[in-house]
């Protein structure tokens, strides 16, 4: 293999990753503290997507400059993630935890059925497509192959991301607090701490996450509908890698199916979908609590 | 075979060692039980009685150390097949199936122990386990609650239908995690009675594990004092329970 | 219990699904076949649904057993019912015998994300191969013969056929739940650790009945590529697993005749609701599904039954749960 095509897979990599990363990181904090799988993340996702292209579309259209289409996808996002977030949770999920997970699974599985088709009445079944964020920035050229300083910035927004949301988790006394939760869900209420605050401001995070990464890998795809539930499948299979509830096994998780995914569209291209599930099943079949997951034993 | 010296044992555990961080569980352990014994364990809460049992069952392995069920190695065994071998269990806290009735709970042990599970096809309430099951169900004076839900039973009816249902596996050897546990004090005796009543009947060797040193004292024939992972005394009850080593190492710290 | 006591409410159920046919209009005969073949596919998901394990991709067995329909017509032009079911059921036992190896060591989310990724593949393969699948445009089916004679979907004895089909396979299902593996299965809902300190594999009752659930899907696919004359990709995509999900919740999943409601009331919401707001069909199942699993999480059977109850009429019969 020549160092040119290893160049590309590596930057295609890189790319594909941090657009994993933001798609995912917001699922496995879900999990992490709820111990809920939120499949209606992928349509929160969607939404994010869809309201930051409309607005920036909008502000467009009112003659904004184009610099304004960052913020504007921006806030699009934030209004999703602040409005759908702890609607969800405080008027869906608070109704079912302690259930079984099936019951749970298929609550947030219906939430998406209806965010999805919500958005196709919404938006139509037309695809959407804002070109300036991505087109403002130019490009530049690794070896003769032109990359859009795009995908640069979107490694840089999703390690900031990554690194923001590790900071909560570990560095404020609220990451503190959810950390007990997610320890002893039991000792944590008896101790008088607002669990359900708790659970409402993980969820937020969680669906704010979604949103904004909808938002910032808009510019580069048509939004179109029905990609909601592939995302989440997508996200699932990163976060399945990593270790569910984990951070850094969502970056990890999301480099190792990019950069599998890369080889594959480059050199066995029939392979492009199928690679992805395919290292799931080989990494969980190995580790199935997932690369920085941790074996839960029941006590006796 | 006959000569080997380990088939003497129904049990046998040479240098087991398991710890969790900085707290050893099972410090070294070797402990030979012979056929026919009843044994009771005692020791404070953490003192590794529990882990003892989780051990021999297959449901934690050893760091290092190896354990001999019937004269065969199991170390390293899953739970499944060293119950096939002929150990069953009971747990401290019962594991039931809540949403069976308890008719038909003693009916999947008995499926279980027919070898293959009984199969897809054939019913599950067939001659001759129906039978069968009510008559363990009566053993353990469970009878009366045959068609009610699990979740129905009261706490003694939990323990001793957590216990039927290893019994009716037919074992060669019976671990019983605190049998009284959550049974209430009037009770407790009278669930002891039952328990040895119908061990005695059918032969089984039997180690239970128990905090209360008065049911240990009234039962066990042999004693095993557990503390910090390793035995502190072994033998018959007046002996160990009066040895003021056990009696701070059980009862100092509870 | 004697062995072959079969239940009065199957009876009944028999009988009316056996007579209305003959009072109805066509079309509700039509609905009604769909009902029956999309019940047999639910009948796997829902007995799954009793161990606990609940799967986003029943589709995946499904669409195996509708491209066997088609990969059959397509090359070897055989159309006969009598082959293609047997066929089709292989099929879909074979894929779940593949795919359960993998799947049977997974419970709760796993379980139903892994399944999902699997139908997922099948989905990408059947789009990606359009040379043999047809692509998006998928393959027809043409019409069924039943030993040699042409039977027409949405005839008289086309939907008996699958009267008869379904009640075979409702027989099946019935006897597995009623067998020892059948109750260990809703024991693997309720305690695991107990099942494996009998000495039994859990991992073995979640294997069979996922290859169980794995040869219905197929069935049901073959009786759908026929009834409907013409097969997709979308039959193994993830909102046609969904669908078998939602039948199973709908008419709630504890007994045999959940299933059959939840597909009887399905093909009918489905009728409707492609006329009246073809547009928001995902979210008129989402907004039931919410309903169902907040308000009334039994589904139709466990309605029926409390209402049987209430009017004080003492009904009996249907399976135990």
């Amino acid at each position: 293999m020549d160092t040119r095509l290893l160049t590309i897979i590596f930057f295609d990599g890189m790319s594909y990753a941090a657009t994993l990363f933001l798609l995912s990181v917001g699922l496995t904090v879900v999990f992490g503290v709820l111990r809920i799988l939120n499949i209606s993340h992928g349509g929160i996702y969607a939404l994010g997507a869809y309201m930051g292209t409309w607005l920036a579309l909008w502000g467009l259209d009112v003659g904004l400059p184009p610099a304004m289409t960052y913020l504007m996808l921006v806030a699009g996002a934030l209004f999703i993630g602040f409005t759908t977030g702890p609607f969800i949770e405080r008027v869906l999920l608070r109704r079912i935890y302690g259930s079984d997970m099936h019951i749970q699974l298929l609550l947030t599985f219906s939430i998406l059925l209806i965010l999805d088709d919500g958005m196709k009445l919404i938006w139509g079944m037309e695809p959407m497509f804002v070109s300036e964020p991505y087109a403002l920035l130019g490009t530049f050229s690794v070896g003769g192959i032109i990359y859009p300083y795009y995908d640069f910035a979107l490694v840089a927004v999703s390690i900031m991301f990554g690194a923001a949301l590790v900071w909560m988790v570990r560095g404020t006394s609220f990451g503190k607090l959810m950390v007990s939760v997610i320890n002893d869900h039991e000792v944590s209420l008896a101790m008088g701490i607002n669990v359900n605050l708790i659970y409402t401001v993980a969820f937020t995070v969680g669906a704010v996450a979604a949103a904004l990464g909808g938002a910032a890998i808009a510019p580069k795809i048509a939004v179109v509908p029905q990609f909601a539930l592939e995302v989440v499948v997508l996200a699932f299979a990163v976060i399945a890698i990593g270790g569910m509830g984990s951070i850094e096994g969502a970056a990890v998780g999301a480099i190792i199916v990019s950069m599998a995914r890369a080889l594959a569209i480059h050199l066995a291209p029939e392979l492009d979908l199928v690679s992805i599930y395919l290292i799931m099943i080989i990494v969980l079949a190995i580790r199935p609590q997932g690369l920085f997951g941790e074996v839960e034993l029941r006590r006796i | 075979m006959a000569n080997n010296p380990e088939n003497s044992f129904v049990l046998r555990t040479k240098d087991v060692f398991l710890s969790f961080g900085a707290v050893t569980a099972a410090d070294n352990l070797n402990i030979e039980v012979s056929a026919g014994e009843l044994v009771g364990i005692v020791g404070a809460n953490g003192s590794g009685k529990t882990t003892f049992l989780n051990l021999i069952t297959g449901y934690l392995k050893p760091e290092h150390g190896s354990i001999l069920v019937m004269g065969q190695e199991t170390t390293g065994m899953p739970p499944r097949l060293v119950t096939k071998l002929g150990v069953a269990r009971s747990f401290q806290v019962p594991q039931l199936y809540t949403n069976l009735s308890v008719h038909e709970s003693m009916l999947l042990s008995l499926a279980a122990e027919s070898g293959k599970g009984g199969g897809f096809w054939k019913p599950l309430h067939r001659d001759p386990w129906e039978q069968q099951g009510m008559e363990t169900l009566e053993r353990f004076g469970l009878e009366t609650y045959a068609d009610r839900p699990v979740s129905e039973l009261p706490g003694g009816g939990r323990k001793l239908l957590d216990i039927a249902l290893s019994f009716a596996l037919k074992p060669k050897l019976l671990l019983m995690d605190e049998p009284t546990s959550g049974v209430s004090v009037e009770n407790k005796f009278q669930v002891m009675d039952t328990l040895v009543n119908v061990l005695k009947e059918s032969d089984i060797t039997t180690i239970f594990v128990e905090h209360d040193m008065e049911v240990v004292q009234r039962y066990g024939r042999r004693v095993l004092a557990f503390d910090n992972g390793s035995v502190i005394a072994d033998g018959e009850p007046e002996h160990v329970l009066a040895d003021p080593e056990v009696r701070t190492a059980v009862l100092g710290r509870v | 219990m004697s062995l072959l006591a079969i239940p009065r409410m199957a009876l009944v159920a028999c009988a009316l699904l056996f007579v209305i046919p003959l009072i109805v209009p066509g079309w509700i005969m039509f609905v009604l076949t769909k009902a029956l073949f999309m019940f047999i596919g639910v009948l796997g998901v829902a007995v799954l649904l009793r161990g606990g394990l609940l799967t986003f991709g029943h589709a995946l067995f499904y669409a195996t057993g509708a491209y066997t329909v088609g990969f059959c017509v397509k090359w070897t032009g055989v159309h006969e019912l009598l082959l293609l079911i047997p066929l089709g059921a292989l099929a879909g036992f074979i894929m779940a015998v593949l795919v359960g190896l993998i799947m049977a060591r997974y419970r709760e989310v796993f379980f139903a994300m892994l399944n999902l990724a699997f139908s997922m593949i099948l989905f990408g393969a059947l789009l990606k191969f359009y040379w043999v699948t047809g692509g998006t445009d998928g393959l027809a089916t043409g019409t069924a013969t039943l030993l040699g004679n042409p039977l027409l979907a949405g005839s008289f004895g086309y939907y008996y056929f699958t009267l008869a089909v379904a009640g075979v396979v409702t027989f099946v299902v019935y006897r597995y739940m009623a067998s020892p593996i059948g109750y260990f299965l809703r024991a693997v809902y309720d305690n695991e650790i107990r099942i494996e300190y009998s000495g039994m594999a859990v991992r073995q009752v979640v294997y069979r009945t996922f290859i169980l659930a794995g040869t219905l899907g197929g069935v049901s696919g073959v009786m759908a590529a026929f009834t409907i004359g013409h097969i997709v990709p979308e039959d193994a995509f993830w909102i046609q697993s969904g669908e078998f999900v939602f039948m199973a919740l709908l008419g709630g999943f504890g007994g045999l005749p959940g299933p059959l409601m939840g597909a009887i009331a399905f093909e009918f919401i489905q009728t409707y609701a492609s006329k009246y707001f073809p547009l928001a069909w995902q979210m008129t199942l989402g907004i039931i599904m919410l309903g169902i699993i907040l308000f009334q999480p039994g589904g139709l059977w466990a309605m029926y039954q409390s209402a049987v109850k209430w009017i004080g009429r003492g009904g009996r019969g249907g399976e135990q749960s």
